[in-house]
């Protein structure tokens, strides 16, 4: 499930050894400008930036978008057990089985998604980069014993490491996005490192050792800006591995104990009792995920294509 | 090459010395410990402390680890709190259920997913190329589990083509001596045991398989783009070699070589990923266990499965470097 | 009262159903009568939520061993086809002493075992005998649960004393109990699955008493898991542990009436949607546990669904004690906070909306049809006003409870946990109250934490095991079942409470006990530990084709009288 998440080792590393070949400049035209102007031309880039920016806005503006309060059991009392009543007057897409709006309840359930997908990006972002340029930056045996244990996290399939953290953890939604964020840390580090590595031979690392400049400046000034591309490219991947897997957690029941709040995951989890009256409670929340993800997805490889020399024709 | 193999299993060593480590910390750092975690909350002082001594936990924690190592190393991970038997019992049980369902996913993807993605990037531009492109991408954002349901719901259940859950029908009584029921079929020429049990297969491996599909499509598309564009594929050309040859010597054999390592790293992680497919399907295998593990909250399962399945899981990416370094000499040179 | 409660479950869960086999499936074995209507033989497949732990039904206590149990032993009484009293099964009739305290049970006679034992006093006897010598791990409540809970302790157990004093076969086909005090409880109980009659020799020759692994891990024997033998109209077979398959077929030589069914699979399928679905596909017969929500769909297609009379509460438990260290909400020592949690809850939409169809509300901790059911104790209507006013009278406005509800499982009395819990929790923070969830999978940690007070508030519930007023409120409320190791409700203190329960249950004359339980029940529902809400009646559905399955409130149903159609 989390394929975009287990890039090989030597894909991760492969993508980090191109992004330390970019030049800096390349005709006049800033790396970032000449990426930015193919992106505006990839139709796939587009998609993928119009679902992501659409996701973006319906999470921030979800209290003034959804019509109803998602919390509301509006309709509960017109509910029988085998019977759920569907799109009518106020509820557009009908309600769920306790009688809540489901289209408002889709609409502030990007928020959950959102937050689950940017915090454990960004906790696996943080901890994976400091791993990978402590690795980088000391190289010999800090790096060794890093990437051993790198290798480790690497060897114990995703989903089984999320599983794993999450009954350490207790149900609950930071233990979720923790143990998302964990199987996220070893890829950030041998992107990060490989990056590295590829970058301290380079012209101006060299140069700037000569020039006598302190390693550490060398290293925050230089070298991880440099890296960063990779990253990017690879953490709106992640957001999308993330959402998936958040929603693989809420089936597996390790998800928000709080199932009033909404999220797609769970919202899709307990439609699967409610398939054979009503499998909208099921598809919607499940096109949220797909669509979401996919952009997220399209935005990251256009995003992938532009930042890679190779693929300038 | 034999020193190439030697070297690679000794890198393991480190990996699986590290794997045990983590899962040993693991079971410590569960709330309340090994004791509670074995007697439950109700458990009473002196119980726990009966239980850490029968079981060694007042000594210490590098004895411990060195003890549970051994343990291990013999495949001892102790008894299932769910069913009272031996955790390696049941692995072994039953892992043959998920090879099988993972070699029908990988049937599936590489037979779908090589010719797709060739067929693409021939026709690079075209509407097919596309299709797969964006298909490929939609493959990894549907989660499993929602895709399992639905082909459960549509062949299973609304169709009525295909079984939709478990191994074989119960009331074929067939006879099991590997435990593969596809094997265990043919082995015993109950034809209709072992088709019944392939009949089995078939949606879950194809809701497994569906992200190692769009990955193989995609690597494929990709490197075969990648090998037509290389200097020796376009001096193959002007040399006026027979398309159909510079195809079959230079393009597909070059190409293949980044889709063997996808395949290899794809069929490691449905050996062990399998947990939401198997589950939906209710298919007898390594992943079904571990579900209902997590939900027995049953620890003896769940550390001695989850190690069990990342050596597992690293012993098929070291055959995957393996048989990489015969298809690529210059692998071994390195 | 975790174990208790996992037992209550499991009796209730027993629900066996009978699964039809379709006839072609296993056209070689079909006897290959033509024409429709009722036919003899067949293979019936049945699926289970869960596998049996083990299949000595001594060391029961979950609904799954019981489902398979039930059909392969027999106890001296059984229960009534459909109903919840106790009827002569191996015994064919019992005397009473004057004192109460000496039962002399008459034997039917010409009974085999499946080994081809006899069944006779002695067999009886050494049962009896085995389960008051169990030593070691056989002695830990999750194994001999229903043992403990009738008759108290063992013989190697001077401080838990027992009331089972000997038994004596006074001849071939006689057998006398005697009793150390007289219970309620007998000899009803000796209908539970638990004390089922079974194979002296098949015991002995497969070690059936071995019980080890940890407390909470227990291995069980050979006999336990391979051999287990009784009277039943059913013999064991197969178990096939790696796909969750029990296969048992019909006893030739049954003494009473035989099986139909050639056989009968019962097979493991976790999922609730999964069950339903396979049915539809035709790969399984039947199934327990049906959503209510799937009713009408299921009928739809044909399908049989099968309710059962209610005999059943759930609850929502209150943690009005104070367990040291349980860090238990004192709030709820006050009475008045637990009204206001009892008029906040809208029994009436929750029966409507969550519950099947002929589900009620419940104004007391047992259904009306139990002997001491009283119409006249205090009720709480739903009045969120009221619980506001009873709220800030009691200065607990905006007072936090820490809500669990257990995820992964369906009850009889609770099919969908969460929506219950999702309903109640709307009713309370509707009331003024702030609601701080837990959701914990519900064996072992949900009912581990339940009863070891760590909720403030929680969903529990309760299916009787036979017809007697103390299996639902002394489950619940006697002095027994609540102390420091059992805190569910907070190891609360009403001494008149306890004093009442105790006193109705060793009252030997049947009018006397049942108003000494109205009384109990008044008392009860005055001091208010838990808020009882409802009575649900489960359902199991089998396919079109499957005749004779009789739905019991026990959840007990037997398979011998089932048989497929064309």
């Amino acid at each position: 499930m989390s394929a975009l998440g287990e890039l090989k080792r030597e894909r991760i590393d492969q993508l980090a050894a191109r992004a330390g070949q970019v030049p800096e400049g390349e005709g006049g035209v800033s790396l970032t400008r000449s990426a930015l102007r193919r992106l505006r031309r990839d139709p796939v880039a587009i998609i993928g930036a119009v679902i992501v920016v659409l996701f973006l806005f319906v999470a921030a503006f979800a209290p003034f978008l959804a019509p109803r309060d998602p919390l509301a059991q509006s309709l509960l009392s017109d509910i029988r057990p085998g019977f759920i009543p569907g799109s009518q007057e106020g509820f557009p897409l009908g309600v769920d089985n306790l009688g809540r709006d489901l289209l408002s309840r889709l609409i502030y359930g990007s928020r959950q998604s959102l937050m689950i997908g940017v915090i454990s990006t960004v906790l696996g972002v943080i901890v994976g980069m400091a791993l990978g340029v402590l690795a980088g930056a000391f190289g010999g045996r800090v790096d060794t014993l890093l990437m051993r244990f790198v290798d480790i996290l690497l060897s114990i399939p995703s989903l089984l490491m999320a599983i794993s953290i999450s009954v350490l953890l207790g149900q609950n939604q930071y233990a979720l996005m923790i143990a998302i964020a964990v199987t996220q840390v070893p890829i950030f580090a041998r992107l990060l490192r490989g990056s590295m590595l590829a970058q301290r031979g380079s012209d101006y690392a060299v140069a700037a050792q000569a020039l006598g400049i302190r390693k550490s400046r060398i290293v925050f000034g230089h070298v991880l800006p440099n890296s960063l591309s990779p990253v990017i490219v690879q953490a709106t991947l992640s957001l999308a591995t993330a959402i998936i897997e958040a929603a693989a957690l809420s089936f597996l029941g390790l998800g928000d104990p709080d199932l009033a709040r909404p999220e797609w995951g769970a919202m899709l989890a307990n439609a699967q009792a409610f398939l054979s009256i009503r499998p909208e409670l099921a598809i919607y929340p499940a096109l949220c995920i797909i669509v979401v993800a996919l952009g997220f997805t399209l935005l990251g490889e256009s995003l992938r294509e532009a930042l890679d020399p190779k693929f300038r024709r | 090459m034999l020193r190439f193999i030697v070297r690679r299993l000794l890198q393991l060593i480190p990996i699986l010395l590290g794997l045990s480590i983590l899962l040993f910390a693991w079971l410590r750092a569960l709330p309340g410990g090994p004791a509670q975690a074995a007697l439950g909350e109700r458990a009473t002082p002196e119980a726990i402390a009966r239980y850490n001594e029968l079981f060694g936990l007042d000594e210490p924690l590098i004895v411990q680890y060195l003890r549970f190592l051994g343990r291990a190393v013999r495949l001892d991970f102790g008894t299932s709190a769910r069913t009272g038997r031996p955790v390696t019992t049941e692995f072994l049980e039953r892992m043959p259920g998920t090879i099988e369902l993972t070699i029908f996913a990988m049937i599936f993807a590489i037979g779908v997913g090589i010719p797709l993605g060739y067929l693409a990037a021939r026709k690079h531009g075209s509407w097919l190329d596309s299709a797969s492109v964006i298909g490929s991408l939609l493959g990894v954002a549907i989660p499993v589990f929602f895709l399992a349901y639905l082909l459960r719901l549509v062949f299973a259940v609304e169709l009525g083509w295909l079984p939709g859950s478990g191994r074989q029908d119960v009331r074929i009584d067939a006879t099991r001596i590997t435990n593969f029921y596809v094997l265990d079929g043919l082995l015993t020429r109950e034809w209709d045991a072992a088709w019944d049990a392939v009949l089995h297969l078939i949606l879950p491996a194809i809701a497994l398989g569906t992200i190692p599909l769009a990955i193989i499509v995609r690597i494929t598309r990709a490197s075969v783009l990648d090998v037509v564009n290389e200097d020796y594929v376009r001096t193959a050309n002007a040399k006026g070699l027979a398309t159909s040859t510079v195809r079959r010597r230079h393009i597909i054999r070059n190409a293949l070589l980044p889709v063997s390592t996808t395949i290899g790293l794809q069929t490691g992680l449905l050996l062990s990923g399998a947990v939401l497919t198997e589950s939906v399907f209710s298919f007898g295998g390594v992943g079904s266990a571990l579900y209902d593990a997590i939900f027995a909250r049953d620890f003896a399962v769940l550390q001695g499965f989850i190690l069990m399945l990342a050596v597992v899981y690293v012993l098929v990416n070291l055959l995957v470097d393996i048989s990489y370094g015969l298809l690529d000499p210059r692998v071994r040179v390195r | 009262m975790t174990r208790r409660h996992t037992r209550a479950v499991a009796a209730s869960a027993a629900a066996l159903v009978a699964v039809t086999l379709s006839a072609c499936a296993s056209s070689d074995r079909d006897s290959g009568e033509g024409g429709g209507g009722e036919q003899t033989g067949g293979t019936l497949v049945f699926g289970a939520a869960g596998d049996p732990a083990m299949l000595d039904p001594a060391f029961g206590s979950d609904g799954e061993t019981f489902r398979v149990s039930r059909q392969i032993f027999e106890g001296l009484l059984g229960n009534e086809l459909g109903g919840t009293e106790a009827v002569p099964e191996l015994a064919e009739d019992w005397e009473v002493s004057e004192d109460g305290l000496e039962y002399t049970f008459n034997l039917q006679q010409d009974v085999k075992f499946h080994d081809g034992t006899d069944f006779n006093a002695e067999a009886v006897c050494f049962n009896f005998d085995r389960w008051h010598n169990f030593e070691g791990l056989a002695q830990s409540p999750s194994a001999s649960y229903y043992y403990q809970a009738v008759f108290g302790g063992f013989a190697s157990t001077p401080d838990t004393p027992s009331i089972y004093e000997s038994c004596e076969a006074t001849d071939e086909n006689t057998a006398v109990i005697r009793l150390t005090q007289v219970t309620s409880k007998f000899p009803a109980a000796l209908a539970l699955p638990a004390f089922s009659i079974q194979s002296p020799t098949a015991l002995q020759e497969y070690n059936a008493d071995e019980v080890s692994g940890s407390e909470d891990a227990l291995t069980y024997s050979e006999y336990a898991l391979e051999h287990p033998v009784g009277t039943g109209p059913f013999k064991f077979e197969s178990w096939d542990r790696g796909n969750g398959e029990v296969t048992i077929v019909r006893n030739d030589d049954y003494w009473g009436e035989p099986a139909k069914l050639d056989e009968v699979i019962f097979r493991t399928i976790s999922d609730g949607n999964t069950r339903r679905q396979e049915l539809e596909a035709g790969s399984i017969d039947g199934y327990d546990f049906v959503s209510p929500a799937d009713y009408e769909t299921l009928e739809e297609t044909g399908a049989q669904v099968l309710v059962r009379d209610p005999f059943n509460i759930l609850y929502l438990g209150m943690n009005g004690g104070n367990v040291p260290g349980s860090g238990a909400n004192p709030a709820l020592q006050d009475p008045r906070v637990r009204q206001a949690i009892a008029h906040a809850i809208d029994r009436e939409t929750i029966v409507n909306s969550l519950l099947p169809e002929g589900a009620e509300q419940a104004t007391q901790f047992m259904p009306p049809t139990v002997d001491g059911w009283a119409d006249d104790v205090t009720t709480y209507e739903y009045d969120p006003e009221r619980s506001k006013a009873l709220l800030a009278e009691a200065g607990a406005t905006g007072t936090t409870l820490r809500f669990f509800y257990p995820t992964d499982v369906s009850r009889p009395y609770l099919p969908d946990p969460a929506a219950m819990f999702q309903v109640i929790s709307q009713n309370l923070t509707d009331a003024g109250f702030t609601i701080q969830p837990t959701a914990l999978p519900w064996n072992p940690d949900y009912l581990n934490a339940v009863q070891a007070g760590q909720a403030d508030i929680h969903l529990l519930g309760w299916t009787g095991d036979y017809n007697d007023a103390y299996n639902f409120i002394g489950t619940f409320f006697a002095e027994a079942s609540n102390n420091q190791a059992s805190a569910e409700f907070g190891a609360f203190s009403a001494p008149e409470i306890f004093a009442a329960l105790a006193e109705a249950d060793s009252e030997p004359d049947p009018a006397n006990r049942t108003e000494m339980y109205q009384e109990a029940n008044r008392l009860i529902m005055d001091y208010l530990p838990a808020v009882p809400i409802s009575h649900s009646p489960p359902a199991l559905v089998v396919a079109e084709n499957v005749q004779g399955l009789e739905p019991s409130p026990l959840t007990a149903e037997v398979f011998s009288t089932v048989s497929l159609s064309d």
